[in-house]
Protein backbone atom coordinates (compact mmCIF):
# COMPACT_ATOMS: atom_id res chain seq x y z
CA UNK A 1 0.00 0.00 0.00
CA UNK A 2 1.35 3.43 -0.83
CA UNK A 3 2.34 5.80 1.96
CA UNK A 4 2.22 9.56 1.64
CA UNK A 5 3.68 12.28 3.86
CA UNK A 6 2.97 15.97 4.49
CA UNK A 7 5.26 18.86 5.33
CA UNK A 8 3.45 19.03 8.68
CA UNK A 9 4.73 15.53 9.46
CA UNK A 10 1.52 13.55 9.07
CA UNK A 11 1.41 10.30 7.15
CA UNK A 12 -1.50 8.68 5.35
CA UNK A 13 -1.64 5.03 4.35
CA UNK A 14 -4.36 4.45 1.77
CA UNK A 15 -5.85 2.00 -0.69
CA UNK A 16 -7.40 4.89 -2.61
CA UNK A 17 -10.81 4.77 -0.90
CA UNK A 18 -9.96 4.83 2.81
CA UNK A 19 -6.89 6.34 4.47
CA UNK A 20 -5.28 5.82 7.87
CA UNK A 21 -3.62 8.95 9.33
CA UNK A 22 -0.89 9.34 11.93
CA UNK A 23 2.14 11.47 12.76
CA UNK A 24 5.64 10.51 11.67
CA UNK A 25 8.47 9.12 13.75
CA UNK A 26 10.26 12.43 13.27
CA UNK A 27 7.21 14.33 14.63
CA UNK A 28 6.93 12.17 17.75
CA UNK A 29 10.66 12.48 18.41
CA UNK A 30 10.34 16.29 18.28
CA UNK A 31 7.27 16.37 20.53
CA UNK A 32 8.62 14.18 23.30
CA UNK A 33 6.39 12.08 25.55
CA UNK A 34 2.80 12.17 24.33
CA UNK A 35 0.37 12.57 27.24
CA UNK A 36 -3.00 12.88 25.53
CA UNK A 37 -4.54 12.61 22.10
CA UNK A 38 -7.76 14.45 21.31
CA UNK A 39 -9.39 12.48 18.50
CA UNK A 40 -12.12 13.54 16.08
CA UNK A 41 -15.59 12.00 16.19
CA UNK A 42 -16.37 9.18 13.82
CA UNK A 43 -18.72 10.50 11.15
CA UNK A 44 -17.32 14.03 11.18
CA UNK A 45 -16.37 15.59 7.86
CA UNK A 46 -12.89 17.05 7.52
CA UNK A 47 -11.27 19.10 4.80
CA UNK A 48 -7.65 18.83 3.72
CA UNK A 49 -5.69 21.08 6.08
CA UNK A 50 -8.30 21.00 8.88
CA UNK A 51 -7.03 20.07 12.33
CA UNK A 52 -9.43 17.39 13.56
CA UNK A 53 -6.97 16.03 16.08
CA UNK A 54 -4.64 17.41 18.77
CA UNK A 55 -1.60 15.69 20.24
CA UNK A 56 -0.52 16.86 23.71
CA UNK A 57 3.03 16.17 24.78
CA UNK A 58 5.11 17.25 27.73
CA UNK A 59 6.41 20.04 25.50
CA UNK A 60 3.42 21.28 23.51
CA UNK A 61 -0.06 20.75 22.20
CA UNK A 62 0.08 20.28 18.45
CA UNK A 63 -2.67 20.24 15.89
CA UNK A 64 -2.68 17.32 13.48
CA UNK A 65 -3.77 18.42 10.01
CA UNK A 66 -5.70 16.09 7.77
CA UNK A 67 -3.62 15.30 4.63
CA UNK A 68 -6.81 14.90 2.58
CA UNK A 69 -10.54 15.66 2.71
CA UNK A 70 -13.07 13.02 3.72
CA UNK A 71 -15.29 11.63 6.43
CA UNK A 72 -13.83 10.11 9.59
CA UNK A 73 -14.81 6.43 9.79
CA UNK A 74 -12.75 5.20 12.71
CA UNK A 75 -10.51 6.44 15.52
CA UNK A 76 -7.76 4.67 17.41
CA UNK A 77 -9.56 4.17 20.72
CA UNK A 78 -6.46 2.49 22.22
CA UNK A 79 -4.83 5.94 22.47
CA UNK A 80 -7.27 7.00 25.18
CA UNK A 81 -5.57 4.71 27.68
CA UNK A 82 -2.17 4.45 25.95
CA UNK A 83 -1.29 7.76 24.26
CA UNK A 84 2.37 6.66 24.38
CA UNK A 85 1.63 4.35 21.43
CA UNK A 86 2.19 7.46 19.32
CA UNK A 87 5.78 7.51 20.63
CA UNK A 88 6.48 3.79 20.47
CA UNK A 89 4.70 2.91 17.20
CA UNK A 90 4.11 6.25 15.44
CA UNK A 91 3.69 4.79 11.97
CA UNK A 92 1.75 1.63 12.90
CA UNK A 93 -0.07 0.98 16.22
CA UNK A 94 -0.06 4.70 17.08
CA UNK A 95 -2.28 5.69 14.13
CA UNK A 96 -4.85 8.39 14.90
CA UNK A 97 -7.92 8.18 12.67
CA UNK A 98 -9.24 6.69 9.43
CA UNK A 99 -11.24 8.54 6.83
CA UNK A 100 -12.86 7.97 3.45
CA UNK A 101 -11.15 9.91 0.67
CA UNK A 102 -13.37 12.53 -0.90
CA UNK A 103 -10.88 13.13 -3.71
CA UNK A 104 -8.01 10.69 -4.29
CA UNK A 105 -6.47 13.40 -6.47
CA UNK A 106 -5.47 15.26 -3.28
CA UNK A 107 -2.84 12.56 -2.66
CA UNK A 108 -0.89 13.82 -5.67
CA UNK A 109 0.27 16.88 -3.72
CA UNK A 110 1.86 14.79 -0.95
CA UNK A 111 5.41 13.40 -0.62
CA UNK A 112 6.48 9.78 -0.87
CA UNK A 113 8.87 8.26 1.66
CA UNK A 114 12.03 9.22 -0.19
CA UNK A 115 10.89 12.80 -0.68
CA UNK A 116 9.84 13.08 2.97
CA UNK A 117 13.17 11.68 4.22
CA UNK A 118 14.95 14.25 2.09
CA UNK A 119 12.62 16.97 3.45
CA UNK A 120 13.38 15.99 7.06
CA UNK A 121 17.12 15.76 6.33
CA UNK A 122 16.95 19.36 5.14
CA UNK A 123 15.29 20.67 8.34
CA UNK B 1 13.25 47.33 32.49
CA UNK B 2 13.78 50.48 30.46
CA UNK B 3 10.75 52.36 29.31
CA UNK B 4 11.13 53.24 25.64
CA UNK B 5 8.31 55.48 24.47
CA UNK B 6 7.14 55.30 20.89
CA UNK B 7 8.18 58.00 18.50
CA UNK B 8 5.61 59.69 16.24
CA UNK B 9 7.19 57.77 13.35
CA UNK B 10 6.68 54.44 15.18
CA UNK B 11 3.01 55.31 15.65
CA UNK B 12 2.53 56.35 12.04
CA UNK B 13 4.20 53.13 10.87
CA UNK B 14 2.00 50.96 13.07
CA UNK B 15 -1.16 52.80 12.04
CA UNK B 16 -0.13 52.32 8.41
CA UNK B 17 0.22 48.56 8.88
CA UNK B 18 -3.29 48.19 10.30
CA UNK B 19 -4.79 50.71 7.90
CA UNK B 20 -5.90 53.33 10.42
CA UNK B 21 -5.44 57.04 9.77
CA UNK B 22 -5.14 58.12 13.40
CA UNK B 23 -5.21 56.82 16.97
CA UNK B 24 -8.77 58.18 17.28
CA UNK B 25 -9.82 55.80 14.48
CA UNK B 26 -9.18 52.93 16.88
CA UNK B 27 -11.97 54.21 19.13
CA UNK B 28 -14.55 54.53 16.38
CA UNK B 29 -16.69 51.86 18.11
CA UNK B 30 -17.15 54.08 21.18
CA UNK B 31 -20.28 56.19 20.59
CA UNK B 32 -19.45 59.85 19.92
CA UNK B 33 -21.57 61.02 22.83
CA UNK B 34 -19.46 58.96 25.22
CA UNK B 35 -16.14 60.38 23.98
CA UNK B 36 -14.46 63.36 25.60
CA UNK B 37 -13.47 66.17 23.29
CA UNK B 38 -12.08 68.41 26.00
CA UNK B 39 -11.00 68.12 29.65
CA UNK B 40 -13.88 67.35 32.05
CA UNK B 41 -15.49 70.67 32.93
CA UNK B 42 -15.24 71.85 36.51
CA UNK B 43 -12.58 69.34 37.53
CA UNK B 44 -10.02 71.03 39.78
CA UNK B 45 -6.43 70.61 38.67
CA UNK B 46 -4.53 70.52 41.93
CA UNK B 47 -5.21 69.65 45.54
CA UNK B 48 -2.94 68.69 48.40
CA UNK B 49 -2.97 65.15 49.79
CA UNK B 50 -4.58 66.38 53.01
CA UNK B 51 -7.27 68.25 51.11
CA UNK B 52 -8.03 65.18 49.00
CA UNK B 53 -8.23 63.01 52.14
CA UNK B 54 -10.67 65.45 53.75
CA UNK B 55 -12.74 65.58 50.60
CA UNK B 56 -12.86 61.80 50.21
CA UNK B 57 -13.67 61.29 53.90
CA UNK B 58 -16.60 63.69 53.55
CA UNK B 59 -17.86 61.77 50.52
CA UNK B 60 -17.43 58.42 52.29
CA UNK B 61 -19.40 59.74 55.27
CA UNK B 62 -22.45 60.00 53.02
CA UNK B 63 -22.48 56.20 52.65
CA UNK B 64 -24.30 53.98 55.10
CA UNK B 65 -21.83 51.14 55.49
CA UNK B 66 -22.86 47.53 55.98
CA UNK B 67 -21.41 47.20 59.45
CA UNK B 68 -22.87 50.43 60.83
CA UNK B 69 -26.63 49.72 60.70
CA UNK B 70 -29.05 46.78 60.67
CA UNK B 71 -28.19 45.17 57.33
CA UNK B 72 -30.34 42.72 55.34
CA UNK B 73 -28.86 42.93 51.84
CA UNK B 74 -27.83 39.89 49.84
CA UNK B 75 -28.82 39.05 46.27
CA UNK B 76 -25.44 37.67 45.30
CA UNK B 77 -23.14 39.52 47.73
CA UNK B 78 -23.20 38.42 51.36
CA UNK B 79 -21.98 39.92 54.58
CA UNK B 80 -20.42 37.20 56.70
CA UNK B 81 -17.92 37.61 59.48
CA UNK B 82 -14.36 37.33 58.19
CA UNK B 83 -11.94 36.71 61.05
CA UNK B 84 -9.07 39.20 61.38
CA UNK B 85 -6.65 36.28 61.05
CA UNK B 86 -7.63 35.93 57.36
CA UNK B 87 -6.35 39.42 56.56
CA UNK B 88 -3.19 38.75 58.53
CA UNK B 89 -2.42 35.42 56.89
CA UNK B 90 -3.02 36.48 53.28
CA UNK B 91 -0.19 39.01 53.67
CA UNK B 92 2.48 36.44 54.53
CA UNK B 93 5.54 36.32 52.29
CA UNK B 94 4.84 32.75 51.17
CA UNK B 95 1.88 34.05 49.19
CA UNK B 96 3.69 36.76 47.25
CA UNK B 97 2.90 37.14 44.53
CA UNK B 98 -0.70 36.15 44.07
CA UNK B 99 -0.28 36.60 40.33
CA UNK B 100 -0.37 33.58 38.01
CA UNK B 101 2.38 31.27 39.29
CA UNK B 102 4.10 30.31 36.04
CA UNK B 103 7.38 29.63 37.85
CA UNK B 104 6.86 26.80 40.33
CA UNK B 105 10.39 27.21 41.71
CA UNK B 106 9.42 30.56 43.27
CA UNK B 107 5.67 30.13 43.80
CA UNK B 108 5.20 27.01 45.90
CA UNK B 109 3.19 28.87 48.57
CA UNK B 110 0.69 30.21 46.07
CA UNK B 111 0.53 26.94 44.14
CA UNK B 112 -0.03 24.87 47.27
CA UNK B 113 -2.84 27.11 48.47
CA UNK B 114 -4.49 27.03 45.04
CA UNK B 115 -4.23 23.23 45.07
CA UNK B 116 -5.90 23.18 48.48
CA UNK B 117 -8.45 25.76 47.30
CA UNK B 118 -9.40 23.46 44.41
CA UNK B 119 -9.83 20.56 46.82
CA UNK B 120 -12.04 22.66 49.10
CA UNK B 121 -14.16 23.95 46.24
CA UNK B 122 -14.61 20.49 44.73
CA UNK B 123 -15.72 19.14 48.11
CA UNK B 124 -18.02 22.10 48.72
CA UNK B 125 -19.69 21.90 45.28
CA UNK B 126 -19.74 18.10 45.26
CA UNK B 127 -17.77 17.85 42.01
CA UNK B 128 -14.80 15.63 41.10
CA UNK B 129 -12.58 18.57 40.28
CA UNK B 130 -12.45 22.37 40.52
CA UNK B 131 -10.21 24.96 38.90
CA UNK B 132 -8.07 27.62 40.57
CA UNK B 133 -10.99 30.12 40.32
CA UNK B 134 -12.50 32.53 37.78
CA UNK B 135 -13.18 36.29 37.91
CA UNK B 136 -16.56 36.05 39.64
CA UNK B 137 -19.79 34.10 39.74
CA UNK B 138 -21.33 35.64 36.65
CA UNK B 139 -18.33 35.07 34.38
CA UNK B 140 -18.00 31.54 35.77
CA UNK B 141 -21.67 31.06 34.84
CA UNK B 142 -21.01 32.09 31.24
CA UNK B 143 -17.90 29.89 31.09
CA UNK B 144 -20.06 26.94 32.16
CA UNK B 145 -22.55 27.66 29.36
CA UNK B 146 -19.68 27.89 26.85
CA UNK B 147 -18.14 24.67 28.17
CA UNK B 148 -21.47 22.83 27.92
CA UNK B 149 -21.64 23.98 24.30
CA UNK B 150 -18.20 22.52 23.58
CA UNK B 151 -19.10 19.21 25.22
CA UNK B 152 -22.56 18.73 23.71
CA UNK B 153 -21.82 20.52 20.43
CA UNK B 154 -25.16 22.31 20.89
CA UNK B 155 -25.74 26.03 21.26
CA UNK B 156 -29.05 26.61 23.04
CA UNK B 157 -28.88 27.24 26.79
CA UNK B 158 -31.98 27.30 28.98
CA UNK B 159 -31.66 29.59 32.00
CA UNK B 160 -34.00 29.09 34.94
CA UNK B 161 -36.22 32.03 35.87
CA UNK B 162 -34.52 32.29 39.25
CA UNK B 163 -31.02 32.96 37.88
CA UNK B 164 -29.57 36.23 39.19
CA UNK B 165 -30.41 38.90 36.57
CA UNK B 166 -26.80 40.14 36.51
CA UNK B 167 -25.67 36.61 35.66
CA UNK B 168 -28.35 36.50 32.96
CA UNK B 169 -27.00 39.77 31.52
CA UNK B 170 -23.45 38.43 31.49
CA UNK B 171 -24.53 35.28 29.66
CA UNK B 172 -26.63 37.27 27.17
CA UNK B 173 -23.76 39.68 26.52
CA UNK B 174 -21.29 36.89 25.78
CA UNK B 175 -23.84 34.94 23.74
CA UNK B 176 -24.18 37.95 21.43
CA UNK B 177 -20.65 37.26 20.23
CA UNK B 178 -20.75 33.46 20.13
CA UNK B 179 -24.23 33.25 18.59
CA UNK B 180 -25.56 30.94 21.31
CA UNK B 181 -29.30 31.11 21.79
CA UNK B 182 -30.37 31.86 25.35
CA UNK B 183 -33.82 30.91 26.61
CA UNK B 184 -34.75 33.05 29.61
CA UNK B 185 -37.80 34.64 31.27
CA UNK B 186 -38.03 36.72 34.44
CA UNK B 187 -39.29 34.96 37.58
CA UNK B 188 -42.84 34.97 38.90
CA UNK B 189 -43.73 35.66 42.52
CA UNK B 190 -44.50 32.05 43.40
CA UNK B 191 -43.59 30.16 46.59
CA UNK B 192 -41.68 27.50 44.65
CA UNK B 193 -39.56 27.38 41.52
CA UNK B 194 -41.23 26.36 38.28
CA UNK B 195 -39.60 22.94 37.81
CA UNK B 196 -42.19 21.70 35.30
CA UNK B 197 -41.90 24.82 33.14
CA UNK B 198 -38.12 24.60 33.15
CA UNK B 199 -38.12 20.92 32.22
CA UNK B 200 -40.59 21.61 29.39
CA UNK B 201 -38.11 24.07 27.86
CA UNK B 202 -35.35 21.42 27.54
CA UNK B 203 -35.19 19.73 24.14
CA UNK B 204 -32.75 17.86 21.86
CA UNK B 205 -31.02 21.11 20.88
CA UNK B 206 -30.36 22.20 24.48
CA UNK B 207 -26.69 22.32 25.50
CA UNK B 208 -27.41 22.97 29.15
CA UNK B 209 -29.96 24.08 31.66
CA UNK B 210 -28.65 26.64 34.15
CA UNK B 211 -30.23 26.58 37.60
CA UNK B 212 -29.43 28.82 40.55
CA UNK B 213 -29.50 27.04 43.92
CA UNK B 214 -30.86 28.64 46.10
CA UNK B 215 -32.36 30.95 43.46
CA UNK B 216 -32.60 34.75 43.31
CA UNK B 217 -35.82 34.75 45.37
CA UNK B 218 -34.24 32.42 47.95
CA UNK B 219 -36.18 29.36 46.79
CA UNK B 220 -34.49 25.97 46.53
CA UNK B 221 -35.08 24.17 43.22
CA UNK B 222 -35.28 20.39 42.82
CA UNK B 223 -31.92 19.86 41.14
CA UNK B 224 -32.18 16.07 41.01
CA UNK B 225 -35.39 16.17 38.95
CA UNK B 226 -33.96 18.80 36.59
CA UNK B 227 -30.71 16.81 36.20
CA UNK B 228 -32.68 13.72 35.23
CA UNK B 229 -34.75 15.62 32.67
CA UNK B 230 -31.69 17.35 31.20
CA UNK B 231 -29.71 14.14 30.89
CA UNK B 232 -32.66 12.41 29.19
CA UNK B 233 -32.35 14.99 26.38
CA UNK B 234 -28.54 14.81 26.25
CA UNK B 235 -28.19 18.23 27.91
CA UNK B 236 -25.98 19.10 30.89
CA UNK B 237 -27.11 20.60 34.17
CA UNK B 238 -25.17 23.69 35.26
CA UNK B 239 -25.86 24.63 38.88
CA UNK B 240 -25.09 28.17 40.06
CA UNK B 241 -24.45 28.92 43.73
CA UNK B 242 -24.28 32.59 44.71
CA UNK B 243 -24.25 31.89 48.46
CA UNK B 244 -21.75 29.06 49.06
CA UNK B 245 -22.42 29.08 52.80
CA UNK B 246 -25.75 27.43 51.95
CA UNK B 247 -23.82 24.29 51.05
CA UNK B 248 -22.96 23.91 54.73
CA UNK B 249 -26.59 22.96 55.21
CA UNK B 250 -28.10 21.75 51.92
CA UNK B 251 -26.84 18.99 49.62
CA UNK B 252 -24.05 19.91 47.18
CA UNK B 253 -25.27 20.31 43.57
CA UNK B 254 -22.67 17.85 42.26
CA UNK B 255 -24.23 15.17 44.45
CA UNK B 256 -27.66 15.90 42.95
CA UNK B 257 -26.59 15.30 39.35
CA UNK B 258 -25.20 18.68 38.25
CA UNK B 259 -22.47 18.18 35.62
CA UNK B 260 -20.92 21.60 36.12
CA UNK B 261 -21.26 23.65 39.30
CA UNK B 262 -20.22 27.30 39.39
CA UNK B 263 -20.56 29.90 42.05
CA UNK B 264 -19.58 33.14 43.67
CA UNK B 265 -17.06 32.56 46.46
CA UNK B 266 -17.24 36.07 47.93
CA UNK B 267 -19.29 35.00 50.97
CA UNK B 268 -16.34 33.07 52.38
CA UNK B 269 -13.24 35.06 53.32
CA UNK B 270 -13.57 37.89 50.82
CA UNK B 271 -16.01 40.42 52.28
CA UNK B 272 -18.33 42.80 50.44
CA UNK B 273 -15.49 44.96 49.06
CA UNK B 274 -17.82 47.49 47.39
CA UNK B 275 -18.90 44.81 44.91
CA UNK B 276 -15.51 43.46 43.85
CA UNK B 277 -13.05 41.95 43.25
CA UNK B 278 -14.90 38.70 43.79
CA UNK B 279 -14.16 35.06 43.25
CA UNK B 280 -15.59 32.68 40.65
CA UNK B 281 -15.89 29.03 41.69
CA UNK B 282 -15.89 26.37 38.99
CA UNK B 283 -16.17 22.61 39.44
CA UNK B 284 -17.17 19.77 37.16
CA UNK B 285 -17.08 16.08 36.53
CA UNK B 286 -13.63 14.53 35.98
CA UNK B 287 -14.50 13.41 32.45
CA UNK B 288 -14.76 17.07 31.35
CA UNK B 289 -11.35 18.12 32.69
CA UNK B 290 -9.92 18.93 29.25
CA UNK B 291 -12.84 21.27 28.55
CA UNK B 292 -12.43 23.09 31.87
CA UNK B 293 -11.67 26.81 31.52
CA UNK B 294 -9.01 28.58 33.55
CA UNK B 295 -6.08 27.56 35.65
CA UNK B 296 -5.55 24.18 37.26
CA UNK B 297 -2.87 23.36 39.85
CA UNK B 298 -1.62 19.82 40.29
CA UNK B 299 0.50 17.94 42.77
CA UNK B 300 3.76 16.40 41.57
CA UNK B 301 7.29 15.57 42.75
CA UNK B 302 10.42 17.55 42.00
CA UNK B 303 13.77 16.21 40.70
CA UNK B 304 14.63 15.07 44.24
CA UNK B 305 11.32 13.27 44.69
CA UNK B 306 9.89 15.90 47.06
CA UNK B 307 6.21 16.86 46.94
CA UNK B 308 5.55 20.01 44.93
CA UNK B 309 2.87 21.86 42.99
CA UNK B 310 2.66 23.08 39.38
CA UNK B 311 0.18 24.44 36.88
CA UNK B 312 -1.15 21.47 34.97
CA UNK B 313 -3.06 20.69 31.76
CA UNK B 314 -2.02 24.14 30.53
CA UNK B 315 -2.45 23.03 26.93
CA UNK B 316 -6.15 23.95 27.34
CA UNK B 317 -5.10 27.52 28.02
CA UNK B 318 -4.74 30.61 25.95
CA UNK B 319 -1.01 31.10 26.53
CA UNK B 320 -0.35 27.77 24.78
CA UNK B 321 -3.33 27.01 22.55
CA UNK B 322 -4.06 30.60 21.56
CA UNK B 323 -7.36 30.82 19.71
CA UNK B 324 -8.17 27.17 20.41
CA UNK B 325 -8.04 27.55 24.18
CA UNK B 326 -11.09 26.50 26.20
CA UNK B 327 -11.47 30.06 27.45
CA UNK B 328 -10.00 33.52 27.07
CA UNK B 329 -9.77 33.61 30.85
CA UNK B 330 -6.21 32.54 31.47
CA UNK B 331 -5.85 33.62 35.05
CA UNK B 332 -7.51 33.32 38.43
CA UNK B 333 -8.61 35.52 41.34
CA UNK B 334 -5.51 34.58 43.30
CA UNK B 335 -5.81 36.84 46.31
CA UNK B 336 -9.54 36.23 46.80
CA UNK B 337 -8.99 32.49 46.39
CA UNK B 338 -6.30 32.66 49.05
CA UNK B 339 -8.64 34.48 51.45
CA UNK B 340 -11.42 31.97 50.72
CA UNK B 341 -9.09 29.06 51.34
CA UNK B 342 -7.76 30.44 54.62
CA UNK B 343 -11.24 31.27 55.91
CA UNK B 344 -12.49 27.83 54.87
CA UNK B 345 -9.51 26.20 56.58
CA UNK B 346 -10.23 28.13 59.79
CA UNK B 347 -13.91 27.12 59.65
CA UNK B 348 -13.44 23.48 58.70
CA UNK B 349 -16.46 21.38 57.75
CA UNK B 350 -17.97 21.77 61.22
CA UNK B 351 -17.47 25.53 61.28
CA UNK B 352 -19.06 25.95 57.86
CA UNK B 353 -22.08 23.88 58.89
CA UNK B 354 -22.39 25.95 62.07
CA UNK B 355 -22.14 29.24 60.15
CA UNK B 356 -24.83 27.94 57.78
CA UNK B 357 -27.05 26.79 60.64
CA UNK B 358 -26.88 30.16 62.41
CA UNK B 359 -27.47 32.07 59.15
CA UNK B 360 -30.55 29.97 58.45
CA UNK B 361 -31.80 30.38 62.02
CA UNK B 362 -31.38 34.18 61.82
CA UNK B 363 -33.25 34.24 58.51
CA UNK B 364 -36.11 32.22 59.99
CA UNK B 365 -36.30 34.57 62.96
CA UNK B 366 -36.35 37.55 60.59
CA UNK B 367 -39.07 35.96 58.42
CA UNK B 368 -41.19 35.21 61.50
CA UNK B 369 -40.84 38.78 62.77
CA UNK B 370 -41.79 40.27 59.38
CA UNK B 371 -44.67 37.86 58.77
CA UNK B 372 -46.35 39.31 61.87
CA UNK B 373 -46.53 42.77 60.28
CA UNK B 374 -49.86 43.64 58.60
CA UNK B 375 -49.33 43.98 54.85
CA UNK B 376 -46.27 41.72 54.70
CA UNK B 377 -46.42 38.24 53.15
CA UNK B 378 -43.45 35.87 53.13
CA UNK B 379 -43.39 34.33 49.65
CA UNK B 380 -41.06 31.34 50.13
CA UNK B 381 -42.17 27.99 51.45
CA UNK B 382 -38.48 26.99 51.79
CA UNK B 383 -35.34 29.12 52.04
CA UNK B 384 -31.80 29.11 53.37
CA UNK B 385 -30.73 32.59 54.53
CA UNK B 386 -32.55 34.69 51.97
CA UNK B 387 -36.25 35.04 51.28
CA UNK B 388 -38.71 37.27 49.46
CA UNK B 389 -41.50 39.26 51.08
CA UNK B 390 -44.42 40.89 49.27
CA UNK B 391 -45.29 44.38 50.48
CA UNK B 392 -48.35 45.20 48.38
CA UNK B 393 -46.62 48.39 47.20
CA UNK B 394 -43.43 49.40 45.42
CA UNK B 395 -40.61 47.93 47.49
CA UNK B 396 -38.04 50.37 46.05
CA UNK B 397 -39.77 53.27 47.79
CA UNK B 398 -39.93 51.30 51.03
CA UNK B 399 -36.21 50.50 50.89
CA UNK B 400 -35.48 54.22 50.40
CA UNK B 401 -37.53 55.23 53.45
CA UNK B 402 -35.99 52.44 55.56
CA UNK B 403 -32.49 53.59 54.57
CA UNK B 404 -33.35 57.13 55.66
CA UNK B 405 -34.28 55.65 59.03
CA UNK B 406 -30.93 53.87 59.27
CA UNK B 407 -32.01 50.37 58.29
CA UNK B 408 -30.69 48.67 55.13
CA UNK B 409 -33.79 46.56 54.75
CA UNK B 410 -33.08 44.39 51.71
CA UNK B 411 -32.81 44.48 47.94
CA UNK B 412 -35.99 45.43 46.12
CA UNK B 413 -36.89 43.32 43.12
CA UNK B 414 -37.69 46.57 41.32
CA UNK B 415 -33.98 47.37 41.47
CA UNK B 416 -33.01 43.94 40.13
CA UNK B 417 -35.80 43.86 37.50
CA UNK B 418 -36.45 47.50 36.55
CA UNK B 419 -38.63 46.59 33.58
CA UNK B 420 -40.90 44.09 35.30
CA UNK B 421 -43.77 45.83 37.18
CA UNK B 422 -45.24 42.52 38.43
CA UNK B 423 -42.15 42.09 40.63
CA UNK B 424 -42.06 45.62 42.03
CA UNK B 425 -43.70 44.74 45.35
CA UNK B 426 -41.06 42.08 46.12
CA UNK B 427 -38.30 42.68 48.66
CA UNK B 428 -35.41 40.25 49.02
CA UNK B 429 -34.19 39.92 52.59
CA UNK B 430 -31.01 38.21 53.78
CA UNK B 431 -29.73 37.33 57.23
CA UNK B 432 -26.39 35.84 58.25
CA UNK B 433 -24.58 34.98 61.46
CA UNK B 434 -23.81 38.73 61.71
CA UNK B 435 -27.52 39.55 62.15
CA UNK B 436 -28.42 40.31 65.77
CA UNK B 437 -31.73 40.22 67.65
CA UNK B 438 -31.57 44.02 67.81
CA UNK B 439 -31.18 44.19 64.00
CA UNK B 440 -34.28 42.06 63.48
CA UNK B 441 -36.28 44.12 65.96
CA UNK B 442 -35.15 47.34 64.28
CA UNK B 443 -36.12 46.11 60.79
CA UNK B 444 -39.52 44.84 61.93
CA UNK B 445 -40.29 48.07 63.81
CA UNK B 446 -39.22 50.31 60.91
CA UNK B 447 -41.07 48.28 58.29
CA UNK B 448 -44.24 48.25 60.42
CA UNK B 449 -44.13 52.03 60.69
CA UNK B 450 -43.44 52.55 56.99
CA UNK B 451 -46.29 50.28 55.93
CA UNK B 452 -48.79 51.56 58.49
Amino acid sequence: MPLYYTQDHEWIDTNGAVGTVGITDYAQSQLGDITFVELPEAGSAVKKGDAPCVVDSVKAASDVYSPVSGTVTDINAALEGEPELVNTQPESGGWLFRLTLADAGELAGLMDRAAYDEFVAGL
Amino acid sequence: MRYLPLTPTDRTDMLGVIGAASIDDLFADVPGAARLTAPIAGLPHHASEMAVERHMAALAAKNVSAGSVPFFLGAGAYRHHVPASVDHLIQRGEFLTSYTPYQPEIAQGTLQVLFEFQTQVARLLGTDIANASMYDGSTACWEAVAMAGRITKRSRAVLCRGLHPHYVSTVQTMAKFTGDSIDYRAPKLEPQTDTAGLIAAIDETTSCVVVQYPDILGRIPDLAAIAKAAHAKGALLVAVVTEPVALGLIEAPGKLGADIVVGEGQAIGVGLNFGGPYLGLFGCSDKFVRQLPGRLCGETVDAEGKRGFVLTLSTREQHIRREKATSNICTNSGLCALAFSIHMTLLGGTGLAEMARISHLRARQTADALAAIPGVTVLNSVFFNEFTVLLGRDARDVVRVLADRGVLGGVSLGRLYPGVPELAQGLLITATETTTDADITALAAALKEVLA
